[in-house]
């Protein structure tokens, strides 16, 4: 049995249902290759010997009973959580154990994984790069086989974008499908926590488990996600591919990914949907309101670590979250609120109709696109320039304005480095966006290829 | 932390005051940390301030991703954390409460 760490969360369920191999074989073998694999990434920042269920890794912003929560930070250096977030609650009725606490950036606040304070998660597919972030660990850890599935949280691209650089499977769900009970907040109207996982099936399983209303997050709709019907083909769906904008948003767009976004295009097309060109004029603004807004709220939500109740003084920040705070503090103070914050709050509706217009007007299903304009950069790379680091996010923070749901599907390689695509759907329908992203990676099997660890 | 109007009046005339949002913010900065977001800061702010050539409505709600509307709970006692449980993690207490500097002047722990 030593290819259990490889196998799907939907293989391992059915395995351990036919009694292939027990928990505690299941555990071992996961917990051998974390000691022989994760020295090399560092996806882990705790790992839970005692994990005796199915194993998931769980990022280190959503508490655990008993286990550290570092949220990336020096700050929270020995915070010891005294209750479980609603999400884990969920999993352990569905017979979940934690195996350990995933690296990030710090409080969330990062594309490389780069501003952890406890150093930098490595890509398994090249140790030299970055694996995206913030959810960095939860990203690599799937990808090296670390667990069986993990949990991120994603406020401008966190869950798909490093999944895209790792080239797994990253689902952010609506605004308000999933309790964010026990996630440390960072921008409380753009935050989800969803799965990271090695195929689109688990997601749409793990979405299934930690869906729900809750009253600990009274902006969690109180529906359970279940799925309806699964599709064999696409016909019949149309999906939106949104027109290059020349000017500026598709600046930074790499060439070998845009030629796998048109051969995935052009895939989809031979299972059956029809492609249409679609324009999104506000997606070229959606970078600085996206920061606005963000910033704002980033600065208010850090403000509770004021040394007291948990955590150390507030000079234990590190460098991103402090130059965050000031930018935010800035866009709040006296005579600038409504310059940025109210008026990226109106562009944000503007970006909502886009996405209303090429849904219902279009008759849009869903809508693709890349996830990030590159494939997973060099590590220390950006780390100097932080502007060029924040223009990463433009493919994935208007969904994340608009509260709709997204997924990232691996879709090919350039220069042997995973390639992302992106699926969007209409507001709290991952169903269809689920559909899609399984009809495709069951047609090319791109999940089947792993690193080489 | 006093905040002077003079201070206060600067940071709306110009870009951003560093050493007063920084008061603002309940953050000492290091003097390194300063003079790299002194570079770094206006340039992120020019390239956010392109969200004022946006035309948009200056009157009217703005864009809220909530669909929840009056939430409320049965007003009924549920689980909570423990007093030992909330203490865990405090930097310092007594009496069985978070102990912290005193807001006023000379006030001491």
């Amino acid at each position: 049995m030593s290819d259990i760490t490889s196998l799907t969360l939907v293989e391992t369920l059915s395995a351990l249902n036919s009694k292939e191999f027990s928990k505690k074989e299941l555990n071992d073998a996961y917990l051998k290759r974390i000691g022989q694999i994760d020295p090399l990434l560092n996806s882990y920042l705790y790992v839970n010997r005692d994990s005796d269920k199915i194993p998931a890794a769980i990022k280190d912003i959503i508490t655990v009973s008993g286990m550290q929560m570092t949220c990336g930070s020096k700050i929270l250096d020995g915070y010891i959580t005294p209750y479980n977030a609603t999400v884990i609650e969920k999993l352990m009725t569905k017979d979940i154990s934690f195996i350990g606490k995933t690296n990030m950036d710090e409080f969330a606040m990062g594309s490389s994984g780069e501003n952890s304070a406890y150093g930098a998660t490595k890509n398994p597919w090249d140790i030299t790069k970055v694996p995206g972030g913030s959810s960095s660990g939860s990203a690599a850890a799937v990808a090296a086989d670390l667990c069986t599935f993990a949990l991120g949280t994603d406020t401008g691209g966190s869950i798909r974008q490093p999944a895209s650089l790792c080239g797994v499977v990253g689902l952010k769900p609506s605004y308000g499908r999933v309790s964010r009970y026990g996630a440390q907040a960072m921008g409380s109207s753009l935050d989800q926590i969803g799965p990271i996982t090695k195929t689109v099936s688990d997601a749409r399983l793990v979405l299934e488990w930690i869906s729900d209303g809750d009253l600990f997050d009274s902006n969690a709709e109180k529906t359970i996600f279940t799925s309806k019907k699964r599709l064999s083909d696409l016909k019949g769906l149309k999906i939106g591919v949104v027109q290059l904008n020349e000017n500026k948003s598709d600046a930074g767009l790499d060439l070998s990914v845009l030629k796998t976004m048109e051969d995935a295009y052009k895939k989809l097309s031979e299972l059956g949907a029809e492609i249409k060109e679609i324009v999104m004029p506000s997606f070229k603004y959606s970078i600085e309101t996206y920061y606005s807004i963000m910033l704002s709220e980033v600065s208010s939500n850090l403000a509770r670590f004021d040394g007291v109740r948990f955590g150390k003084s507030r000079s234990e920040f590190g460098l991103e979250s402090k130059r965050r705070i000031i930018l935010g503090t800035f866009a709040l103070s006296s005579g600038y609120f409504d310059d940025y914050f109210v008026k990226a709050s109106h562009i944000r509706s503007k970006i909502k109709k886009d996405f209303v217009k090429a849904f219902v007007e279009e008759k849009c299903d869903v809508i693709v696109g890349p996830v990030s304009p590159t494939v997973a950069w060099t590590i220390g790379e950006k780390v100097d320039n932080p502007l060029a680091m924040y223009l990463s996010d433009v493919y994935t923070v208007p969904a994340s304005l608009a509260g709709i749901p997204g997924l990232s599907v691996p879709c090919g390689f350039s220069d042997g480095l995973p390639v992302g695509l992106q699926i969007l759907g209409k507001y709290m329908d991952e169903e269809t966006i689920l559909n899609v992203g399984e009809v495709y990676e069951l047609a090319t099997k791109w999940h089947k290829r792993k690193p080489d660890l | 932390m006093k905040i002077n109007k003079k201070q206060e009046t600067r940071n709306k005339r110009q870009e951003i005051d560093i050493d007063y949002v920084a008061k603002l913010a309940n953050l000492d900065l290091s003097g390194e940390e300063k003079k790299v977001f002194g570079k770094q800061l206006p340039q992120i702010l020019g390239y956010i301030n392109q969200i004022k050539q946006v035309k948009t409505p200056s009157t009217g709600l703005p864009f809220s991703v909530a669909t929840t509307q009056s939430v409320m709970r049965e007003d009924k006692v549920g689980k909570s954390l423990s007093q030992k449980e909330t203490l865990s993690n405090a930097t310092s207490t007594k009496n069985g409460q978070f102990a912290t500097k005193g807001i006023f002047e000379n006030e001491d722990i």
